[in-house]
């Protein structure tokens, strides 16, 4: 079964630059896997409820307390950049 | 061509719960950056987010006060964006079944009514807070940004109405009356100055009498009830004039500039968002059944409207009305006490608005400082309605209460301020009187009944205020008589 997928699409939603080559190398890996689960779209599955989750359990709730957040050094540390307090990351650029 | 203007709010309210929506960090305002952060809320590999129970009893309470229905099953999802406000990379959010779908607020303008549908009220994270550097802090000349990820995963409610609102003055009335609503549930502080309460609105324009709806516009950035209901008024006004002028209106999304007054177009280009929603893997699904439903349902205060009816049965005026049942003021608490122990509530009412609340300006405190409880106030009112103190008297007793002097007898006591109303001893005072002022005595007698407040103020002036005036006319009456 063939699927067209607009890869370039994909690219630019996931912020990834992909080269005329990359994009048809990637494009025809992504459809390979999206052609293995179109598989599984032709079972009859009516009647069948969506499952969102695979444990047959719901409401796994906590109470509302508080529990001691990581000291800021410690939240900072992981942190390619950071200013004052703050994480400091690269100015968000207009989409083209 | 005429036009009319058709408006949808989406609101988002910041729960006041102790902890955040999936982690156990606190909800602060104002907390130094950072400070409030562990690895699920900074998204950090393999942490795992746990739901907090109580927002999701705060989101059924909003969807069952808005006469929603509560799903009995429904579901996380993620929502996938590129931007650096959520660590994740994506905002756990609800897409397909929202806890609460399908309701709706009555709302009054003018005095006619308009119900205003309910779309959905679903269940989400909020994000952090950037500070742009750089280029004026705009996000597009910034050189680079600094994030806060203390607001990051508080629990966040988004209500959504349908497109039933058609102008900014019925927006306002919406907005104002759900932000009741959610001070009288008590689920968050609701402050519009900082964010905890925000509201977007999509307005768009359509011919009169015309069932399509135009291209609309998203209006964000409004921080008070004021410049919402100006935010579309411009708005409206601007999209009229584009129309006017042959040309069509952009689907985007526009900021109101409360200094410039304007509305102002962000992106150059709106590509639609495509956020590829997807089930939170994460998250177990939530399930609300009918006996934590109803329980809910029974631990719901009287709402804003059922209040307002009931007060004006009780016979208070409009502005305490508007103040008592607006559920953001802690006279309420004290107004209701008072009148369940039996108080008069006109008396009350205008006692809480009028003395109290001058008080709490003029000494700048919370009523909760004050020692001023409900029974305290059914006291006062008890020997206000008794003649034991005047109007005048009882004011000074409710100003002692609050200072902390003891209860009102105490405070009256204490302050000499017990009106003599018992015959036996205002009788010495009055022949006093007369006989001091013969030539109004004899006009008395004469049935000048002018003369009789004269004699009224001679009483009170030598009974240092504290005669009953009413005690003392009725006694004045009788002498005349004799």
């Amino acid at each position: 079964m063939a699927i067209d997928i607009d890869i370039a699409y994909v690219a630019r939603l996931a912020r990834i630059e992909l080269s005329d080559e990359e994009l048809e190398h990637y494009g025809a890996q992504l459809e390979g896997i999206l052609e293995h689960a179109a598989l599984v779209q032709q079972l009859p599955t009516q009647g069948v409820e969506p499952t969102s989750h695979p444990l047959p359990m719901v409401n796994s709730f906590r109470p509302d307390e508080v529990t001691p957040p990581l000291d800021r050094e410690t939240a900072l540390s992981q942190a390619p950049q950071a200013d004052g307090g703050h994480f400091r990351v690269p100015p968000t650029l207009e989409e083209e | 061509m005429k036009y009319e203007s058709v408006i949808g709010i989406e609101t988002h309210v910041e729960l006041a719960t102790d902890s955040k929506m999936f982690c156990g960090c606190p909800v602060r305002f104002g907390a130094d950056p950072n400070t409030n952060v562990c690895p699920v809320c900074l998204g950090l590999p393999g942490a795992l987010p746990v739901t907090n129970e109580k927002a999701i009893e705060w989101i059924v309470a909003i969807g069952l006060a808005l006469e929603c229905d509560i799903a009995h099953r429904s579901q996380f999802h993620r929502k996938n964006y590129f931007y650096a406000d959520q660590p994740k990379n994506y905002q756990i959010s609800q897409y397909d079944v929202p806890v609460c779908s399908g309701g709706a607020l009555e709302i009054e303008t003018g005095g006619r009514p308009t119900r205003v549908r309910i779309n959905r009220v679903h269940m989400e994270e909020d994000t952090g807070k950037m500070i742009h550097v750089g280029g004026g802090g705009r996000i597009k000349d910034a050189d680079h940004s600094l994030v806060d990820f203390n607001r990051a995963g508080v629990p966040l409610v988004e209500i959504v109405t349908e497109p039933d609102l058609s102008t900014p003055q019925q927006a306002r009335a919406f907005a104002q009356e759900l932000h009741s609503i959610v001070l009288t549930l008590g689920v968050s502080d609701a402050k519009l100055e900082e964010g905890s309460m925000r509201f977007d609105a999509n307005v768009s324009l359509r011919p009169s009498g015309s069932e399509d709806l135009g291209t609309k516009v998203e209006v964000k950035n409004m921080n008070s009830f004021r410049s919402l209901e100006r935010a579309l008024t411009y708005e409206i006004e601007r999209q009229t004039a584009v129309l006017a002028a042959g040309d069509r209106i952009i689907q985007e999304t526009r900021h109101w500039d409360e200094g410039a007054g304007v509305t102002e177009g962000m992106r150059s280009k709106e590509e639609s968002s495509d956020y590829r929603y997807f089930p939170e893997p994460d998250l177990v699904p939530v399930e609300v059944d009918e006996t934590w439903r109803e329980d809910i349902r029974r631990r719901i205060p009287e709402l804003p409207a059922a209040r307002r009816v009931r007060y004006a049965a009780q016979g208070l005026d409009p502005d305490s009305i508007a103040v008592l049942s607006g559920g953001g003021s802690a006279l309420t608490g004290l107004f209701e006490d008072a009148v369940a122990a039996g108080a008069d509530p006109k008396v009350i009412a205008n006692w809480l608005l009028g003395e109290v609340t001058a008080y709490l300006r003029r000494e700048t405190v919370d009523l909760s400082e004050t020692a001023l409880t409900g029974e305290h106030l059914r006291d006062l009112e008890r020997l206000y309605a008794a003649g034991d103190l005047s109007s005048t008297a009882a004011k000074q007793v409710l100003a002692g209460v609050l200072a902390g002097e003891g209860n009102p007898g105490e405070v009256a006591e204490a302050r000499d301020l017990i009106q003599i109303s018992d015959a036996g001893a205002l009788s010495a005072q009055i022949d006093q009187v007369l006989a001091d002022h013969p030539e109004e005595y004899q006009r008395l007698r004469d049935g000048d009944a002018k003369v009789i407040g004269y004699l009224v103020g001679q009483v009170m002036r030598i009974t240092g205020g504290k005669a009953d005036p009413k005690v003392v006319s009725g006694l004045l009456q009788e002498k005349a008589e004799a």
